[in-house]
Order: structure tokens, then C-alpha cells, then sequence
């Protein structure tokens, strides 16, 4: 799963090789790796409302790959964007602090990286299940931030961060629909 | 082929020209769609024959008339200019056309005449980009009268010795080059001049982003990224951008005592 998750990056590298992403391919490259970051991560989202809405198990046994992968590109994404400035630290650094497009980008990366270090079944054991799932709900603050990101990003057609925006907020009003029926179930 | 060998001239580059495989697939030109490559893609449902240009306004003689005369008019020049787009990317273009203040002189502009409108062609049945309201079309331009005039300032019916593509503008566009790609509007079929500045199509799309100068300078960030380096088209690294995209020896005197920052 993880190894054929990474398949989009050997189609980058050939696209690179033979000039197929075009005039401006580090621009592309970008672009690309952070829509896949966000798309695996919105796919690792929605495993759980599909997993009870259709009692499958395989949504369940994926999810952690896909928030891998995720994080995989997240991270290609910055390299990219590090290498785009020349790995210049005061330019990258003036970027994260002074522009919010950046600042948010960066910020759900950071989220990211905790719940990467926390993904083996080791640590669940070692952090206990309840601290861990309130560790990995920053899941949520990542999406949220990473949507912004995209959405800010964009010059002036919308389209593509609206339908990202709208698939995230599906997933979320899934959650708080089943929260607030289980809080009334339990108050009866 | 020819051409690269002529001798340069006053105004020209001697930087490496951009090939024209990529200057005519990467574009900005929301007309045909936002994607770069949607421009080359879409081109195809542009007619430039018949072309007619109104130039109007405050002048003594206001004309409308056919694409193929307007060009007898003058004899067609070479440019090989620098383009920075606000993306933060350039090329280096080699134009054919005429000055702009050659053509204004022709129709005499009045005492009144402090502006220049440009209005570039509203028909969403030939430009597929216009059924969406991305922005608000037709697409518009300005330029103050001074720098109208400025000999740097072309309009290009040509790229690389043949007939200006589609996608870049066809068939006539505006060449500014120490401004910003998007206030060189493409597909021109109206030119006015004016008492008042204009009001342009990226300045009232996002007014802290794009001002009506939009002079190319290092200095001032766009709110999103910095303006200091771009990728030149067909380069791995950025380099540093130029003030006023290196025509700063040419152009800085027409905006002696202004703050840059606030007409940015």
C-alpha cells in the first residue's frame, strides 16, 4: 500500500525526466505533491464514517497508510518548495513568520509530524489509546489548516480548494452527527 | 533563425531567448481558462481576421480601423524584452511590432488626455475562459499618458518573427516591460484615452494584491510571496529580480518622488 502510494512520485520523476510537467516543472512538482498530501489526507479522513456507514473493515486497515503517505507528501512538498528558494533559510523563514499563506502550510506539517512519529502500534501501547487518539485528533486541525493553505494559495480560481474545503467539512459534520446522536443516546 | 542574428538594438536583451515551444504553452491568459497550459489548448476558437481597433477618447482624431491597416501604418520593429509575470516567473521574448506613443502621436491626444484604457475583446463564444466570472470581463488596462509614451512601452502583432499566436495575445497586446506580465492585456480592441485612471481588471479583482502600477520591483512583496527572486523559464535556480525589471535606467525618472510602496 505505502510502496504503491509512492508510485506518484516515480511518475513526477519520469514527468520531470521527459519535460512533461511543462515549462515551469518545479512550480508543477509543488503544486502536485501538495494537492496529493491533501487529497491522502482528506482519503485517511474519510475512512472511519465509511468504515460505519458500510461495516466494511478495509477502510479501517488502510487509514494508516493513507496518513503516511500523506505526511510523505507534505514533507516532498516543503523539500520542494526549500529547494524552489534555493534553501536560503532567512527567505523561508520570512515566508512561515510574515506570510499566512505559508504560516498555515507550515503549521499543518508541524501537526503532522507528531502523529507520524506515533503511527506504530507500539506507540499506542506506550502512550495508552485514549492519550494517543486525543494526540491524533490534531488530524483535524492539520486538514484544516492545510485546506486554508490551499485556498490562500490559489490566485483566483476557487474551484478546486472549494471542493477540498467541502469534502472536509463533510467528514467533520459526519463526526459531530454521530457525537451528538451518541451524547443524546446516552442522556435518554 | 535570421533574426537572432540581427544586431540588437537600444532596447534589446542580449539574454537568452526563451524557446518558443515553452513562451506559447505557459501562459496566463484567463480569457481561454486559469490553467498555463489552457491558453495553448483553447486557442484555436480565437478569430483575429476581421480585427477592428477603436481608438477613442480625448483625442483630435478618434479612429476605428481594420488590424491589417493599423500595422501598414508603421514600420514593424524588434524587441527582445524581458517579461516577469507577478507569479514570479520570467522569459525573454522576442516581440515584432510598433511604439505605442507612434500610434498615440497619429491620433493626437488633447490638453484632457492624462490616461490610457486599453479594453481587450468581450465574446465568450470565442474565449471559452469568459463563461466563468473569474473576473469581471471584459479584461481592461491603463497605463498613465507618460508612460504610454515611453519608447519602451510596445504594442506586438508578432513573437519570434511570425505572426502573434493566439494564446499570447493575438493579434495585437500590449508590451509593457517594466511592469508586471498582467498589465501587458492581450487581444486589445479598444484604446482610450482618458481624464481619470482607468479602473484595471486585477486591481479591482484584488486590490491589496495588484496595484495599477505594478511596476516590477523587488522591494515590495506581494502579500503572498516575496518579489525578490523568479524563475526564469528553463532555469533550475531563482535568480534576483530587478527593479523595474532592469529597465530601471530607462524608466525610474517617470516616478521621481513617488512612494513605491503605496502605488506599488
Amino acid at each position: 500500500m505505502v510502496v504503491g502510494g509512492l508510485l506518484p512520485v516515480a511518475v513526477l520523476l519520469l514527468d520531470a525526466g521527459s519535460g512533461a510537467l511543462g515549462a515551469n516543472p518545479v512550480q508543477r512538482a509543488i503544486l502536485q505533491s501538495g494537492q496529493l498530501a491533501l487529497a491522502l489526507l482528506l482519503l485517511s479522513l474519510a475512512c472511519t464514517p465509511l468504515r460505519r456507514l458500510t461495516g466494511w473493515t478495509w477502510p479501517a486497515r488502510i487509514r494508516k497508510a493513507l496518513g503516511l503517505l500523506a505526511f510523505v507528501y507534505a514533507l516532498l512538498h516543503f523539500g520542494l518548495y526549500l529547494f524552489d528558494h534555493g534553501f536560503t533559510p532567512d527567505v523561508v523563514l520570512e515566508d512561515v513568520l510574515k506570510r499566512p499563506f505559508v504560516t498555515v502550510g507550515f503549521a499543518a506539517l508541524v501537526l503532522l509530524l507528531p502523529l507520524a512519529l506515533t503511527s506504530t502500534r507500539d506507540a499506542v501501547r506506550r502512550l495508552g489509546f485514549l492519550r494517543w487518539q486525543r494526540l491524533h485528533r490534531l488530524v483535524y486541525a492539520a486538514a484544516l489548516l492545510g485546506v486554508l493553505h490551499y485556498w490562500w494559495g490559489v490566485k483566483k480560481d476557487h474551484t478546486a480548494p472549494l471542493i477540498a474545503a467541502l469534502v472536509l467539512a463533510a467528514l467533520l459534520a459526519a463526526r459531530l452527527l454521530r457525537q451528538r446522536r451518541g451524547r443524546a443516546r446516552s442522556g435518554s | 533563425l535570421a533574426q537572432a542574428r540581427r544586431p540588437l538594438g537600444p532596447y534589446d536583451t542580449s539574454e537568452a531567448v526563451t524557446p518558443y515551444a515553452q513562451a506559447t504553452t505557459y501562459n496566463n491568459f484567463y480569457e481561454f481558462g486559469t490553467g498555463k497550459d489552457d491558453p495553448a489548448r483553447l486557442a484555436g476558437s480565437l478569430r483575429t481576421r476581421p480585427w477592428t481597433v477603436i481608438i477613442d477618447g480625448e483625442v483630435k482624431k478618434p479612429v476605428k480601423v481594420d488590424i491589417d491597416t493599423l500595422q501598414s501604418w508603421f514600420p514593424l520593429e524588434d524587441r527582445i524584452y524581458r517579461m516577469r509575470c507577478v507569479e514570479g516567473w520570467s522569459m525573454v521574448m522576442p516581440w515584432l511590432g510598433f511604439p505605442l506613443a507612434a500610434l498615440l502621436r497619429r491620433v493626437e491626444p488633447n490638453s484632457h488626455a492624462k490616461y490610457v484604457k486599453f479594453t481587450a475583446l468581450d465574446d465568450p463564444k470565442q474565449f471559452p475562459g469568459q463563461r466563468s466570472s473569474v473576473l469581471d470581463w471584459p479584461y481592461v488596462e491603463g497605463l498613465r499618458l507618460d508612460e504610454a509614451l515611453h519608447p519602451l512601452t510596445f504594442m506586438a502583432v508578432g513573437l519570434q518573427g511570425r505572426v502573434l499566436p493566439n494564446q499570447n495575445g493575438a493579434p495585437l497586446r500590449l508590451v509593457v516591460p517594466w511592469k508586471y506580465g498582467f498589465k501587458s492585456i492581450k487581444s486589445v480592441v479598444r484604446i482610450t484615452l482618458t481624464r481619470e485612471q482607468p479602473k484595471t481588471t486585477w486591481a479591482l479583482a484584488a486590490p491589496d494584491e495588484y496595484g495599477f502600477y505594478a511596476n516590477v520591483n523587488p522591494a515590495v512583496p506581494h502579500p503572498r510571496w516575496s518579489q525578490a527572486t523568479e524563475r526564469r523559464i528553463g532555469e533550475l535556480r531563482r535568480r534576483p529580480t530587478l527593479p523595474f525589471n532592469g529597465y530601471a535606467e530607462q524608466v525610474a525618472h517617470l516616478y521621481k518622488g513617488m512612494d513605491l510602496r503605496r502605488f506599488f
